[in-house]
């Protein structure tokens, strides 16, 4: 969200799902796509069945790479060395869109000069992949008609994600697949209405439609709506404010929908923050492990059926949800807990419906000027940007950079000088194995909204480890390991992946009640976004001492 | 993709046989992997890879598709697809000694065993298209390299011989399923007997590859509109005009186009393309020359039946040769290439539809037609398809101009000299058994099947009837591929309607209900006819030809019910 706002002024995703299918060259660059995004994978394999070519760049030879024309498996954390790699061999053979990078963008030259040391063959020597493969990525995404540039947590769950995603857009402009339809920058997301969370203003620095919170003009807006006196500054996001809890400066919480007592790294530290408060308030439909050290635990609505209002997908579609059945016993809709919890502070307010919500939203956010219900009911959902109650934008974003006009053309996308730098935590003596984290398909993050499901593909928590580190540790398939960071220290069985390569082992984050994966990993994190280094940490993985054997 | 396999390794003749065909697995890169288009661009070598697999260890185990699936990234339920659709192909553990038994038509009217009367160790076969040479049986001995050998003239001795693990002699010669050879006046088999059948010096300096010159000289258009002039229609059953199926192809802007030559031939009592292949393999492989030229075409396919190993190895060793003496090169300018695909056991891909998704690597499934093959065929390109027989009219047409009035019959069951025969068309059914020398001694004609199962019964009172598509076309019947199977006095005919409408239940592949369903229902009722129980199944039996002749998609369907109607109609079985 931080990376594509900064080039392009706003946090989403450049394209619909179904311009994927109009790609002749799509790359998924940290993402396993296949298993977590199995949705939008298939608007993929349509363009895949069609003839578009797939590459993916995963340390791992993943169930998305298995697809791919060519797998660029790099080491943990050199995504930045690969991509100012792949723009110095599209400079330097000559494929880069200098019409598009004159007009539209700014910062070139500094940009070109910062990718210069970067020949194939040191982009070789620091990821690993093969310079052929990396100079064939360079020339097919360069030359393609229409390229999709996708990823996922595998660029963003790192100390340095916002400049792994910097990295991506330079090479988007670069070559000017941005902007046209089935040309773009694709960041999937794993929630139906992670976009809408965002858009709605719940993040540390922005009102509602991406305005700036530091902003007077657009904070007198609001205040003018709301009657009340915004704070001028940025608040918190969720590492800081676990930074607070540790200083002492945070003391209480209100905590909707999240889970963070197991979703956090270091998982440890984040329980002993959250015990350590000294109120702490969740508001959520299952009774999590972070509500379980609740003082208060207020049981909330389903949003896809217990109450009305909208969803935001990651195509940035905002479609209506209706209410179909009433919560259960003492549920409530989140609204009217949220309305209570006003009132008991002393604020009254008061709204008819749901719907005249919305439409204070569509009065402050000018993306959403355009969308009302019956429009909204009408269409089967509208993407923003839409300011006009009687037009529609494009599907995709930012084709105003294509534009003659200088003054359609408006603000121009700046390149992003970005370096190479390591994980945080670097591979020692004592913790000689790289573990990274991802997803599976049967199972959803920590495992709250699946773990209640049954599927024939759920084989529970493993330790993914290549043969070779399994022999030269002798593990057997199956057998049950104790794996330990500086942090803390997990058992669970070895399953062995070819997919995986000599140094690399792999957890999920599905089930932490049987094995708290992020009690291992390390809350570095990224200054700009706040997302912790969940994909690289480094661990030891020993056998288990045989039951009865001197310790 | 992200195949889900057992994660066993093959065995190492399993993977052999793999590798054999798809080259050594790449090493397990770490760090740069090649796959989707790359590997699934190889599709088309299922078959080859299935059957070498086959070939080598007798049968296909869950690990060998695994390996397969994995190879050429397709998932192993599809390999099991195509795998468990081909009757050649075994996917549970069996003895490396095979013994296949003809039970079909022309072998059980000479006499050759019902399927209840084999002895442990043999299988029943449908017709093995050795039918000169009924009863017929086909041993195969799973190694490396596989032994195939066909045998003739099989006595219930020798079956038992083979059923207990002895393996056949050698072949009668090819040309002894011509009785005319040598014969001036032959046009298509004019080479036939006179000399080794692999010599390129013979072949040339009895007039060979001086029609592809002659060709090349007129250029596509004059050689299409030659094929046109002198009438040629298909030959495989369907008698469509060939001239114009070329110039549809030619026209095509697409490209590549792609030329099948379909050597499927699997009717029962057709043999008269093995027989060609087998005496005249470089006249064959002009004729595709001329084809190709004519409708650009750079790659022709030869889809050749499982069941002629001697067909098969004589039409490699012959495009082996061809192509190291560079004659095709030479004189069209065009590096023609020319590959035998094997079929595996089943009928229905000799359809023309079917014959594409075999060689593609599917389940050989016919497709729905429009759009056509001449438009959309092979790989979705322009495609040619036509019969070996049809192709070897091609020299003479294109160096004498010659009408194309000549065809072959394929002449078995209860005639004095069976085998291939090749007349003008005109000719009577009476007269065309005199040049079989008549019947057999002592054998009084009961019934003549023309046109294979597909086709239809003619009975004594048809002798006079002129062979050619519009008398028969006329008489309710067809020449289909050129079967002309005598029945005597001898053969029960209800056995033979029996074994018509099992084969049909057999081959059938299940793809469109009418077909899938009625050849089941029609066989139940045969059956139940057999029996002596009425019950208006004579009704049943006529509706159920017509669902399957309305609905269903190919011409299997379609034609399921014809040679039963024939008998029941003319000739009054049941009555």
């Amino acid at each position: 969200m931080v990376g594509l706002a900064t080039v392009f002024g706003a946090g989403g995703g450049t394209s619909s799902y179904q311009e994927a299918e109009a790609a002749d060259v799509i790359v998924m660059w940290g993402s396993n796509a296949r298993n977590a995004h199995p949705i939008f994978f298939h608007h993929a394999l349509t363009a895949i069945n069609g003839g578009a070519k797939l590459y993916v760049v995963d340390p791992r030879r993943s169930e998305t790479a298995r697809f791919a024309d060519r797998w660029l498996g790099l080491h943990v954390g050199t995504d930045i060395a690969l991509s100012n790699t792949i723009a110095r061999e599209i400079i330097h053979a000559g494929l880069v869109d200098t019409d598009f990078v004159r007009r539209a963008t700014t910062g070139y030259d500094e940009y070109a000069a910062s990718v210069a040391p970067w020949t194939l063959e040191r982009g070789e020597a620091v990821t690993g992949v093969p310079a052929d493969a990396i100079r064939e990525l360079a020339h097919a995404y360069a030359t393609a008609k229409a390229a999709q540039l996708c990823w996922t947590l595998g660029i963003t769950e790192h100390h340095n994600g916002v400049d792994n995603v910097l990295s991506l857009c330079n090479l988007a402009l670069l070559t000017g697949q941005v902007g046209r339809y089935g040309a773009g920058l694709t960041p999937l997301r794993g929630q139906n209405n992670v976009q809408g969370g965002g858009d709605m203003g719940a993040l540390p620095n922005k009102l509602p439609g991406f305005q700036d919170v530091v902003d007077p003009v657009a904070r007198a807006k609001f205040e003018a709506e709301w009657g009340a006196t915004i704070p001028p500054e940025n608040g918190w996001h969720l590492t800081q404010m676990f930074d607070a809890m540790e200083r002492g400066e945070l003391r209480s919480t209100l905590v909707i929908g999240e889970n963070p007592a197991q979703s956090e790294a270091d998982g440890h530290r984040a329980v002993e923050l959250l015990t350590g408060l000294d109120h702490m308030v969740v508001l959520d439909i299952y009774l999590t492990k972070t509500a379980e050290l609740a003082d208060v635990v207020l049981p909330g609505s389903a949003s896809w059926c217990e109450s009305d209002g909208t969803v935001t997908n990651s195509e940035r579609r905002v479609q209506r949800v209706r209410k179909a059945i009433d919560p259960p016993g003492e549920a409530r809709d989140d609204i009217d807990i949220l309305l209570a919890l006003a009132a008991r502070l002393g604020h009254r307010w008061h709204y008819d419906d749901h719907e005249q919500i919305w439409n204070e939203l569509r009065r402050l956010s000018p993306m959403h000027a355009g969308m009302s219900w019956p429009r909204l009911e009408e269409l089967g959902g509208i993407q923003w940007p839409c300011p006009s109650d009687d037009s529609l934008e494009p599907p995709y974003l930012h084709g105003r950079l294509w534009s003659e006009d200088p003054a359609v053309r408006g603000r121009p996308a700046p390149f992003s000088v970005v370096v190479d730098d390591p994980p945080v935590e670097s591979l020692s003596e004592q913790f000689p194995l790289r573990l990274t984290t991802g997803r599976r398909l049967d199972s959803y993050n920590t495992g709250v909204q699946s773990g209640g499901y049954v599927s024939p593909n759920r084989i529970g928590e493993t330790l993914d480890v290549c043969p070779e580190d399994a022999e030269r540790l002798g593990v057997a398939d199956g057998e049950v390991v104790r794996i330990s960071s500086a942090r803390g220290s997990i058992e669970a069985p070895a399953r062995i992946d070819p997919g995986l390569r000599p140094g690399l082992v792999f957890m999920t984050i599905h089930f932490p009640d049987e094995v708290d994966v992020n009690l291992l990993t390390i809350d570095a994190t990224d200054p700009k976004a706040g997302t912790a280094e969940f994909k690289a940490t480094a661990v030891r993985v020993d056998k288990l001492a045989p039951v009865g054997a001197p310790t | 993709m992200d195949l889900k396999t057992r994660g066993v390794p093959p065995t190492e003749h399993e993977r052999d046989a793999v590798d054999s065909v798809l080259g050594p697995a790449p090493h397990r890169d770490l760090h740069d992997v090649r796959g989707g288009h790359t590997l699934r661009a190889r599709r088309h070598l299922l078959l080859p890879t299935l059957h070498a697999v086959n070939d080598r260890v007798g049968w296909i185990s869950q690990t060998a598709i695994d390996y397969v699936a994995e190879r050429l990234d397709v998932s192993p339920a599809e390999v099991f697809g195509v795998a468990s659709f081909y009757s050649l192909f075994a996917l549970a553990e069996r003895p490396a000694h095979q013994v296949h038994v003809c039970i079909d038509l022309a072998c059980r009217a000479n006499g050759g065993p019902a399927e209840r009367e084999l002895p442990p160790g043999a299988h029943a076969a449908p017709c093995l298209g050795l039918c000169e040479r009924a009863p017929a049986a086909f041993v195969t001995d799973a190694g490396d390299p596989v032994g195939r050998a066909a045998a003739g003239h099989v006595t219930a001795v020798e079956v038992q011989r083979w059923a207990a693990g002895d393996t056949p002699g050698s072949e009668a010669e090819p040309a002894a399923a011509v009785p005319q050879a040598g014969d001036d006046s032959l046009v298509l088999l004019r080479r036939v007997g006179r000399h080794d059948p692999l010599d390129l010096a013979a072949y040339r300096a009895t007039g060979g590859f001086e029609a592809l010159r002659r060709a090349v000289q007129l250029g596509p258009e004059q050689v299409i509109a030659a094929v046109s002039a002198s009438g040629l229609t298909g030959r495989g059953g369907a008698a469509f005009p060939t001239g114009r199926k070329w110039e549809a192809v030619r026209t095509q802007p697409a490209l590549p186009h792609y030329l099948v030559c379909n050597a499927d031939e699997s009717e029962p009592g057709t043999f008269k393309d093995r027989t060609l292949i087998e005496n005249d393999p470089y006249a064959l492989i002009e004729s595709i020359a001329i084809a190709m030229y004519a409708t650009g075409c750079l790659q022709g396919y030869v889809y050749l039946r499982g069941e002629y190993p001697r067909a098969e190895a004589t039409l490699l060793a012959a495009l082996d040769i061809t192509r190291r003496s560079g004659v095709l090169a030479d004189t069209t300018g065009h590096d023609l290439a020319i590959t035998v695909v094997r079929g595996a056991g089943a009928y229905i891909c000799g359809e023309e539809t079917a014959i594409f998704n075999s060689i593609e690597g599917h389940r050989g499934e016919p497709r729905n037609k429009p759009p056509f093959p001449f438009e959309v065929g092979l790989f979705g390109k322009p495609t040619v398809v036509n019969n070996v027989e049809t192709l070897m009219n091609l020299p003479a047409i294109i160096l004498e101009g010659r009408p194309a009035n000549r065809r072959l019959f394929c002449l078995s069951g209860a005639v004095a000299v069976p085998g291939v025969y090749e007349v003008e068309l005109g000719l009577t059914l009476g007269e065309l058994l005199e040049l079989a020398g008549g019947l057999r001694p002592g054998s009084q004609l009961q019934a003549v099947l023309l046109g294979g199962a597909a086709g239809g019964f003619a009975g004594p009172d048809d002798l006079g009837l002129v062979l050619d598509h519009d008398h028969t076309r006329a008489a309710g019947l067809t020449l289909g591929s050129g079967v002309v199977m005598v029945h005597d006095q001898h053969v029960d005919l209800v056995d033979q309607l029996r074994r018509i409408a099992a084969f049909f239940r057999d081959e059938s592949c299940g793809q469109c209900v009418p077909c899938r369903v009625g050849t089941v229902r029609q066989e139940e009722a045969i059956d139940r006819l057999a029996a002596g129980v009425r019950n208006g199944d004579l009704d049943l039996l006529r509706d159920i030809g017509q669902a399957m002749k309305d609905a269903s998609i190919c011409g299997l369907g379609q034609t399921a019910y014809n040679a039963i109607e024939t008998a029941i109609v003319r000739l009054g079985v049941f009555s």
